[in-house]
Order: structure tokens, then sequence, then C-alpha cells
């Protein structure tokens, strides 16, 4: 019939109209900011710097290796490295960044730097609320901004948090072993040495 | 010669002076359509009600808007240098004063002058369609003609380029 | 009479015996022009308060047919939009182009106003409440209308931009193409009436038989004349679906793409002032006017009626803008040039049809079928000589 699809169209806005005051589902605002809908696990906004236990300087786990520098596409990030160097949380001694500065007014959150960290250092944060009217340094993060703890990390993305944490854990506990191990070996060698050694003057005296 | 003549009077002749005279063709229409929207005023405070607003929807709402259409479509940025006086000049100006002339002599030598102001005749539509329906059908019949001769031509000229092109 | 009744009338007749009080303070040589500058502040005042009200109708209708809410914020269900909005286009810099033609620029939204103000004129809003009672009225407010084509030009021409040229091309073939099918839809209730003056065309129909009005939207030809009309009226006020001269998301604002702060209100509020006028007029020729529905309704004051009226098409208006999708250039043409101008025409032979006709079912029988077919058949035809076939989107799956 010449004209079905109009009339149609007009009783699916009347449908609109009228059920929006009825029904949830065809009214789907939410009163932002006094409501919010909940964001999904996997949201990403800008970067942060994950630190483990209560100092951030001493726990960052960022060890300046720069490859997240390199691989971020619009060049956001700038990092120097420091002259000294401390040990991370698996006793290895490590450069730490100096400076770690992060432009997010240039960042277009595509998560490159995380997925290329080998030190589960830099993941994604959700807070999207930095608006600020001071427009030339007031997007440039610094390192003391960025640093963010592992209590946090864990809060906003739990399950990739324990996941982490969980092979941070295994290594840790390989580590651990291994050491054990070592320990156990040199024990054991020092002390087959030292049985040795007793034996030694006595066939020497024997001369 | 009340005050409401002598305002549309110069409304008219110095909207259709100005058309003369302005460089720029966009404004020397807008000023044509003033002094035609001034002769339609005219026609309604003489109360011929029908021929006023029709005077305005077909010159204002019609021709108006073809010459600018027709501007649009030619037009140059440059606009015309102010012409000197010269030959044309001096000799247009003896013509339109001849012709003044001739209409002057017309008009002062007519009846209305002579006995003043006839009785308006109260014109009602009615009156205006039954006169065009019946005495001057002849007219309306080849104007109907004439536009519909001009409709299809337009036509025609429209679609032979479509033909053309394909 | 009785007490009620007289109190009704009295009522009906407010404003008409408030003025007369008003005017009774001037002497008798001034009580023309008083009448008239009272006249005309009571229809800007209305109408200019009818447009700041159908603003936030409009952006709380479509709103909720969008599935959201409109603007909620300022006041309750955010009733003070229209005054923020006004504020904030009256405090916005006034940017005119370098090379624009200044006076021309500054002429148009002027003009514009002016333009779609006039045909209040002729519009009766209750009995006895039309400001001049003109004896070729409806051939006035088509006057007036023309008006607006030419400013719409001087807006787009003078701006000097390339958008608002093309916009404004764009505006007035829609503008022209349109007014004939409008001017045809009306026709037939001329032929009908025999008068071209909006009050007597009002008093034939607001006359009884039985509880049934006799109102032109009732007849085969009527109906068919008024929803003519509104098609055309919908496109000659630029409104969606017809909406591409200002097309937002096509060439940026159309004619009016180099205006900002007032002259872009000034714009706004004509558009939506000729989109009232037009109603209204839909409203004196087709709906009766100022009369009630029913029979049994007559005592309700006769101006509640014209604004319900108003408002219920200005309602159809924002459902209607709410549902279509914007029609591109060519489809806008073929629909006014090839589907209803020659719906127009056979709607003036099913009118002559009717009225030589004498009254019966017979005549009703007719004159549907000769409304309906055509319809169809038209449709049909236009839509296989396009040859459209049903779309498969092959990525959406």
């Amino acid at each position: 019939m010449v004209g079905e699809g109009i009339l149609k169209g007009l009783a699916e806005t009347a449908r609109n109209f009228f059920g929006s005051y009825v029904s949830k589902d065809r009214l789907t605002t939410v009163q932002y900011p006094e409501q919010r809908e909940p964001q999904i696990e996997a949201t990403r906004d800008f970067p942060f710097l994950v630190y483990d236990g209560a100092d951030w300087q001493q726990g960052l786990r960022c060890v300046a290796c720069q490859i997240c520098e390199k691989e971020c596409p619009p060049k956001c990030i700038f990092i120097e490295k420091s002259k000294d160097k401390k040990p991370d949380a698996f006793g290895k001694s490590q450069f730490y960044p100096a400076i770690f500065n992060i432009d997010i007014s240039v960042c277009m959150s595509c998560q490159i730097c995380v997925e290329v960290c080998p030190f589960d250092a830099i993941k994604m944060d959700v807070d999207y609320h930095q608006s600020t009217d001071d427009r030339f340094g007031g997007l440039l993060f610094n390192k003391q901004r960025l640093a963010k703890s592992n209590e946090y990390y864990n809060a906003i993305h739990p399950t990739e948090a324990a996941a982490v944490d969980a092979q941070r854990a295994e290594e840790l506990a390989k580590l651990e072993a291994k050491a054990k191990a070592a320990a156990e070996a040199k024990a054991a060698a020092e002390a087959t040495l030292a049985q040795k050694a007793p034996a030694q003057p006595a066939a020497g005296e024997q001369q | 010669m009340t005050a409401s003549f002598i305002f549309l009077a110069v409304l008219t002749v110095a909207g259709t002076a100005a058309a003369m005279g302005l460089r720029n063709a966009v404004h020397c229409v807008l000023a044509l359509t003033l002094g035609l929207t001034g002769i339609a005023m005219l026609y309604l405070q003489l109360d011929a009600q029908f021929v006023g607003f029709t005077q305005i929807m077909v010159y204002v709402g019609a021709v108006a808007i073809l010459a600018v259409f027709v501007i649009m479509m030619t037009r140059n940025d440059k606009t015309m240098a102010p012409p000197a006086l010269s030959y044309s000049g001096v000799t247009g100006g003896l013509i339109a004063a001849a012709v003044f002339a001739v209409l002057a002599w017309a008009i002062c030598s007519s009846a209305s002058r002579v006995q003043g102001q006839p009785a308006q005749p109260d014109v009602t539509v009615q009156q205006i369609g039954d006169a065009l329906l019946h005495r001057y059908v002849l007219p309306l019949e080849i104007m109907g003609l004439l536009l519909t001769a001009a409709l299809i031509g337009a036509v025609v000229i429209a679609m032979d380029r479509e033909e053309e092109m394909k | 009479m009785t007490h009620l009744a007289l109190l009704m009338q009295q009522l009906d007749q407010i404003f008409v015996l408030a003025a007369h009080w008003l005017l009774s303070y001037l002497p008798t040589a001034l009580q023309p022009l008083g009448s008239a500058i009272l006249s005309v502040t009571a229809i800007i005042l209305v109408f200019a308060t009818l447009f700041a009200l159908v603003t936030w109708m409009e952006r709380k209708g479509l709103g909720r047919m969008q599935n959201r809410y409109g603007p909620n914020r300022v006041g309750l269900w955010g009733i003070f939009q229209p005054i923020a909005d006004g504020v904030k286009s009256l405090t916005k810099e006034d940017i005119v182009p370098f090379t624009a033609d200044h006076a021309v620029h500054y002429m148009a939204p002027v003009l514009i106003v002016a333009a779609s103000f006039l045909g209040y004129a002729v519009l009766p809003m209750g009995r006895n409440m039309v400001m001049v009672d003109l004896n070729a009225g409806v051939l006035f407010f088509f006057a007036v209308g023309s008006l607006m084509e030419l400013a719409v030009f001087m807006a787009g021409w003078s701006s000097r931009s390339k958008y608002s040229l093309l916009g404004a091309m764009r505006a007035i073939a829609q503008m022209i193409s349109y007014e004939v099918p409008l001017v045809l839809a009306s026709i037939v209730v001329l032929m009908q009436a025999g008068s071209l003056s909006t009050v007597a065309i009002v008093n034939m129909q607001a006359v009884y038989s039985g509880i049934w009005p006799h109102w032109f939207v009732l007849t085969p030809w009527g109906f068919a004349g008024f929803v003519l009309f509104m098609i055309a009226a919908t496109a000659e006020s630029n409104r969606s679906p017809f909406d591409l001269p200002e097309g937002e998301s096509e060439i940026v604002a159309g004619y009016f793409t180099e205006y900002s702060g007032f002259k872009f209100a000034l714009f706004f509020l004509a558009e939506y002032i000729g989109m009232f006028a037009t109603s209204g007029l839909a409203i004196t020729l087709f709906l009766g006017g100022w009369s009630a529905p029913f029979s049994f309704l007559t005592w309700v004051p006769s101006y509640l009626w014209f604004f319900a009226k108003l408002l219920t098409l200005i309602a159809a208006f924002i459902w209607v803008r709410g549902t279509l999708p914007r029609l591109r250039m060519d489809q806008l043409m073929n629909l006014a040039w090839q589907f209803m101008l020659p719906m127009a025409l056979l709607n003036l032979l099913t009118a002559g049809v009717w009225h030589l006709m004498p009254a019966g079912p017979l005549r009703w029988l007719v004159c549907s079928i000769m409304v309906v077919v055509p319809c169809i058949l038209l449709g049909r035809g236009l839509k296989h000589k396009k040859k459209l076939q049903v779309r498969t989107y092959h990525f959406s799956q």
C-alpha cells in the first residue's frame, strides 16, 4: 500500500514516545553526573604506572627499558633513564626512570604501551575526569601523578590484576626455589669441601 | 494627494531610479522589487485588493526570483564602472523627456482630470472572476495557451540536454 | 439566555470586549490606529511566546521519541530552556563576513521576519477575532508567503559563501516548487466556499448537521486537499523531512551559515512563525477555524479551539520530524512535480464533481474513488519507474 512505510514509522515513534514514560528500556538515558552507567572491566582511558608495596619510588615496577616510548604511535611518552640502579621485586638490580612523562592530550588510549611492556609496569587507568583549565601543563602527567599502587590496579581491573599477580608470584616462587636450590647446592658443595679439607691435613700430617 | 500617496509615490520612484543607477546587479534587482512593491501598495490604496496582491505574488514572488536566478547563473564578480556622460546618455535623456511629455499630455487632457475623482466601484473578486469567464474568456484561454506553451518549452529544453548527454 | 450561556458567550468574546474597553479611552479619530496597534502587539506577543513554547515542546518531544530525555536542567522539565536559548543568541558575537554585502546581509533577517508575521493578519483566531477582514484574504496570505523566498535569496547571496549560495538556490527551488501544490490544494476550498475571505470560509464551516460539523476536511476532496496542503506546508517552511536547504550534516547550515547570534535567532524565529501561520491557514481552510468539533462542545471559547488545533498540528509536525529521514533534492522535486501536482489537479476535478452531484452516499463513493485510486496508481507507477529494490546489507549480518 502506498505510504505504508511512513505509517509504520509513525507508529514506531509514537510507541517510543509513550513507551518512554512507562518502560525503562525505551528511555535508556541516565542522569549524568548524578548517575553513572557502570564501566566494563576492560575499559581503558589513560596509562598509569604500577608500584608494589607502600613506597611509590621504591616499588615502581618500571625499569626504563623505553620499549613503550618507542612503540607509542603518537609518541606521547617521554622517559629519561636514571644513572644508578636499584633492586626490583625479583632482587635484580635495574635502572629506573628518572623522568617519566605522558602527555594525555596526545595519548590515544591504544594500549600498545601496555601490550609491549615486559615488566607489567604500565597499565590502563579507567578515570576519564581529566579536564583542567590549565591548557599548557595541566595535561602533562609526571611520574608521581602516574604512579598508582597495585591495590588500586586490583580494584579497577580485578581479573587482569589477579592474573598478573599470580604470574609474578609464580616467577618469584621459581626464583626462590632456584635460589634455595642454589643455596643448598652451595651448602652441599661447601660441606663436601669441608669434609675433604680436614682429611687433607690428616693426610699431610702423616707424611 | 494624501500623505500615503506621496510616500508610496516617492518609494516607487526612488526604487526604480535606484534600479537604474546602482552598480551591483543584485542591488538593482532588489531596488526594482521595492519599486514593484510600491506599485502594489498604490493598487491597494485604490481598494483594488485582487490586483494588488496578485502584483506582489507575481512580480515579487516570481519575476524578481527569476531575475535573481538569472543573475546568479550568469554572475561575474566585477561590478560595472559608473558610465561617464556619453552620447548615449544624452540621447537616452532626450527620448525619456519626449515619452514623459507625451504621457503627461495624454493624462492631462483625459476625462478623469476634468471630472475630478470618479466614484470608485466596489469590485469584488467574484466580479473579476465573472468577467474573466464571461466577457474576457478569449484572452483568458489565450493566456492559458501561452503559459502551457512556455511550460512545455521549458520541459523540452531541459529534457533535450539529458538526451544529448546520454 | 441563561446566566451560564451568557457567561460563556462573554468569555468567548473576552478579548474583543477588552479591546473595545481599552480603545474607548482614545479619541475617535485615533481609534482605528489604536486598534491596529493593539492587534499587532497582541499577535506578536502571543506567537512569540508560542514560538518559545514550541521550541521546548519540540526538544522534549523529539527526545522522548529518540529514547532520551530532552532538556531537563533549566527549571522543572527544562521549561526555562527557551529563555536560556534566547539569552545565548542575544549575547553571541555578531560576525559578518568581510566580503559580505552588508546592507543586504542586514536586511535579509528583517525582511523574513516581517514577511512571516504578516500572514497572521487574515487568520480568524476566534469569533470576531480577525485582525483585518480582507476581501481577498487567502490571496494576501500567499502573496506575503512569496516574500519569504526573496529574503532567503538575499540571505544566501549576500553572505558570499558557497554553502550559503548553494543552500539558497536549493531553498528557493524547493519553496517555489511546493508553492504550486500548496495553492492548488487550497483552491478546492475556495471553489466550495465561493469566497477568498477567511472569515467567510470559517463561517461556512461553523454549522452543524446533527453533531457533525461541516468542516471541509471531512469530505473526500477536503481530506486529500488537507494532506497535500500539510505536506506542502512542511516543505514551504523548510522543515524536516524537507530541510535539505538547512541540512546541518550536508551544507553546514545552508543559507544562514554566515549568520550568528541574534540574526540566526531571527531566521529560526521566522521559520517557526511561518510554520504556525501555514498551520493556521490549514486550520482556517480545512479544519473549521475556531469552530468546535462537535455541536455539544460549542460552549468552549472559540480561541481555545483554534489554539488546540494549532498545537495538535504542531505536535504532528514534530512527530513527522522525529520519524522520517531527510529527502534528497531530486526526491523532493520529484515528489512536488510528479506526485503532488497531478494529485492536486485531480483533487480539483473531484471537488468539481462533488459540487455538481446531488448530495447522498453516491457522491461520497464516487469522490472517494476519484481520490484514492489515482493516488495508489500514481504511487505504484512512480515506484515502478524507479525500479527500487530491497537492499541487502552484506556486512551487518
